[in-house]
């Protein structure tokens, strides 16, 4: 139990009061990378929304633990500061707050320290780099007026800033080009080298897990994991579809 | 503490929290009362009467033609009616007002030499500390008269004026001053202007010489500490040909239970080829009728930029006026008003477009909360001679629940038809899912809204020097976490 990092324990959540996950429950240990995949509709952003504790998702059974302690009823926040991160399928934009002193801000609220401007400022202009972000971004407004990749990239800059120890990623390859796609993907493998850091790829196309070690596959279907198995599920799933699971 | 950050981004001031939270989130920073001895203060008894005029042109040693003026200015005020267009003013009852009330202490231009507590005042506001870091000269006024006074020596020697109406009328430049005063707003312009004219007293005279650059601001900073009086400064400004000013105005008084009036008045002139910023951040507290009327004319190829932060008072009337009299003159007009509970502010811009090729652009937020009511109210005014002419107006309003009220009252009259005008209007709302992503990244709910509605208003602190910026931004994280 060491290595536990979060247990999903029977979890049922509701949106406006329609129930779309059914008891779910996952392990996922300090390290690894699960994947989770299913059709439109079968409750994958809810489980990272529920995960991440939006307001808007009553979590209506089971409870979520992390680090071994219930954070169930945690705002997003407390969550954050323990480590958990969301990259969200339809990054927000806030006009007038900029990019760069956002992440800045927020890091400093998470680890309650002051971040050394010069130090920030290296960092985040290389991981801009690697990640093919043209640096004048890092002074413009959050996501404002950003193309879908560029929101993206966006995304996967604040979790190569933020540094947590486990991440959901919602969807962060929909809607990107080949390139960005690869761009993208390079900077989860970035994340994934790092020391004990967690993942939850949510996805339908198997285009981003190429280049990335994958431990767990699970399928989810109408708010059920009905299957979970290894890497080569995805390649499967990618040949035959959802198909033998509805 | 990141100041290193801070300097090297000014623009983002905006989100940084360290310093909003470093200065100190406290309503008490403007609400504190200081304690005032009777026998300290000259106050003259409330209500308007000409006697009480009289009484006030004798205490302030006026010239025979400010006495007339004074006397006439309350003819007009009895004859006209209250205005009947914005927010109900039945809560304020002349007879309740006094209109002059000044420590017995003198004007002075050492720190040292102001009264104790007037000082403290002060100090709480950081008012000589911000003089010692980033200004070119500072005014005090507390009540009706400044209290101190002083202009940076290399920015005397340049030239420039900058000194109190009263030294003003009667000094150098007393021809000047008889010139251009009230001439741009004119006492017939409306009861407030009439009443303003009867009994001003306190404010600035500033005179820029022609092609001197000031390349920091000057500053005056009005309090309001007596209960139940009015406040009455009058600015007035020159900017003469090529010369370019900065000058920023900070008001604050402590809440009591009986009205307060505020009915200042600015008059401006930028001559020829001249600049001038005008900022102001406004904080009146929310027993005061802040009925404030500012007014800028501008000759060929002259600029007035106005930068406008309004937070304070129960209710304001307050649309800052451009005269784009010159050819090629240009208004820009950056304003946030934030109305909280118990706050009505009808607030906005006029523009009136003359020469030919003029240009005028307004931007505006209004943010309200808590049952506060906020009114963007602005006119655009192209006349016939103003061929050429280019105006655009865009307002934003933020309704951060739903006991506020936001209302948008733009009026363009055009009569050209080679004239270029736009105009854009946005009403919104905070939203949660925004919330939740900051949240998201460990910031908490209320730090998430105020970053949010502060991102709002930023293109507005972008406007103003740092200090100000952070000012602003606490006002707003104030806002936010009262009511």
């Amino acid at each position: 139990m060491a290595d536990t990092l979060l247990q999903i324990c029977g979890v049922s959540a509701a949106v406006e009061g329609e129930e779309i996950l059914h008891d779910v429950s996952l392990n996922i240990n300090k390290g690894e990378t699960h994947v989770l995949m299913g059709p439109n509709g079968a409750g994958k952003s809810t489980l990272g929304n529920v995960l991440m504790g939006n307001p808007v998702y009553a979590l209506t059974g089971g409870s979520i633990l992390f680090d071994g302690e219930d954070i169930s009823k945690e705002s997003a926040d407390k969550r954050a500061c323990r480590g958990m991160f969301l990259s969200f399928q339809n990054p927000l934009e806030v006009p007038g707050l900029a990019l760069d002193s956002f992440i800045r801000n927020a890091l400093r609220q998470r680890t309650g320290k002051n971040v050394k401007f010069m130090q920030f400022n290296k960092d985040l202009m290389n991981t801009m780099k690697l990640l093919n972000m043209d640096p004048s971004y890092a002074e413009r407004d959050l996501n404002v007026g950003f193309s879908g990749g560029e929101k993206k990239k966006s995304e996967i800059l604040q979790l190569l800033m933020m540094n947590p120890r486990f991440a959901i990623l919602d969807e962060t390859d929909s809607g990107l080009d080949v390139d960005a796609v690869k761009t993208v993907s390079e900077g989860i493998r970035e994340y994934q080298k790092r020391e004990d850091g967690a993942l939850l790829i949510i996805t339908h196309n198997a285009k981003i897990l190429e280049s990335l070690h994958v431990d767990y596959t699970h399928v989810l279907v109408k708010g059920r994991i009905v299957k979970t198995g290894d890497a080569s599920l995805v390649e499967e799933i990618g040949k035959n579809g959802f198909e033998q699971f509805l | 503490m990141s100041n290193d950050y801070i300097k090297d981004k000014p623009i983002d001031v905006s989100t940084d929290t360290d310093r909003i939270l470093l200065d100190g989130v406290e309503r008490e920073l403007y609400d504190f009362v200081d304690e005032e001895r009777e026998e300290d203060f000259y106050r003259i008894n409330e209500g308007l009467t000409e006697e009480i005029v009289r009484k006030i042109s004798e205490e302030k040693h006026d010239p025979d033609w400010m006495l007339e003026f004074r006397l006439k200015s309350l003819k007009i005020y009895n004859e006209l009616e209250m205005p009947d267009w914005g927010p109900p003013i039945d809560g304020l009852n002349m007879d309740n007002i006094a209109t002059y009330v000044r420590s017995k202490s003198n004007m002075v231009n050492s720190w040292d030499e102001v009264p104790e507590d007037i000082k403290n005042a002060f100090d709480k506001l950081g008012i000589p500390q911000a003089e010692r870091e980033s200004l070119a000269g500072v005014g005090a006024q507390y009540d009706s008269e400044l209290v101190y006074h002083n202009v940076r020596k290399d920015v005397e020697e340049s030239g420039v004026v900058y000194t109190d109406m009263e030294s003003a009328l009667t000094g150098e430049y007393s021809e000047m001053v008889h010139e251009h005063f009230m001439k741009l707003v004119p006492p017939t312009d409306h009861k407030f202007a009439a009443l303003h004219g009867a009994v001003w007293s306190g404010g600035s005279f500033v005179y820029v010489p022609p092609g001197v650059h000031l390349e920091i601001p000057l500053q005056s900073y009005f309090r309001l500490n007596a209960r139940g009086a009015g406040q009455f400064e009058h600015t007035l400004i020159i900017v003469d040909e090529g010369a370019d000013l900065h000058f920023i105005e900070g008001c604050s008084a402590p809440k009591y239970n009986t009205a307060n009036l505020h009915a200042g008045c600015v008059e401006l002139y930028i001559r020829k080829n001249a600049r001038l910023r005008y900022s102001t951040i406004e904080n009146w507290s929310k027993n005061m009728y802040n009925l404030n009327t500012k007014r800028a004319i501008c000759e060929e190829g002259g600029i007035i930029e106005w930068v406008s932060g309004s937070f304070g008072s129960h209710e304001s009337y307050l649309y800052p006026t451009s005269v784009l009299k010159g050819d090629r003159s240009h208004s820009e007009f950056t304003g946030v008003t934030f109305a909280g509970k118990g706050q009505n502010l009808d607030t906005g811009a006029k523009v009136i477009h003359i020469g030919k090729n003029t240009s005028s652009f307004i931007d505006t937020k209004s943010i309200c909360k808590s049952g506060g009511i906020s009114t963007y109210r602005s006119s655009v005014v192209i006349t016939k001679s103003a061929e050429g002419a280019k105006a655009s107006v865009n307002c934003g309003s933020l309704m951060l629940d739903n006991i506020s009220r936001s209302d948008t009252i733009p009026a363009v009259d055009v009569r050209t038809d080679k004239a270029d005008v736009g105009h854009e209007a946005k009403i919104g709302r905070i939203s949660d899912e925004a919330v939740f992503y900051l949240m998201s990244r460990g910031i908490s709910e209320a730090e998430a809204r105020a970053m949010i509605v502060s991102g709002f208003a930023n293109p507005v602190s972008k406007e103003l020097p740092l200090e100000y910026a952070a000012e602003m931004n606490n006002l707003i994280k104030l806002e936010m976490e009262g009511g």
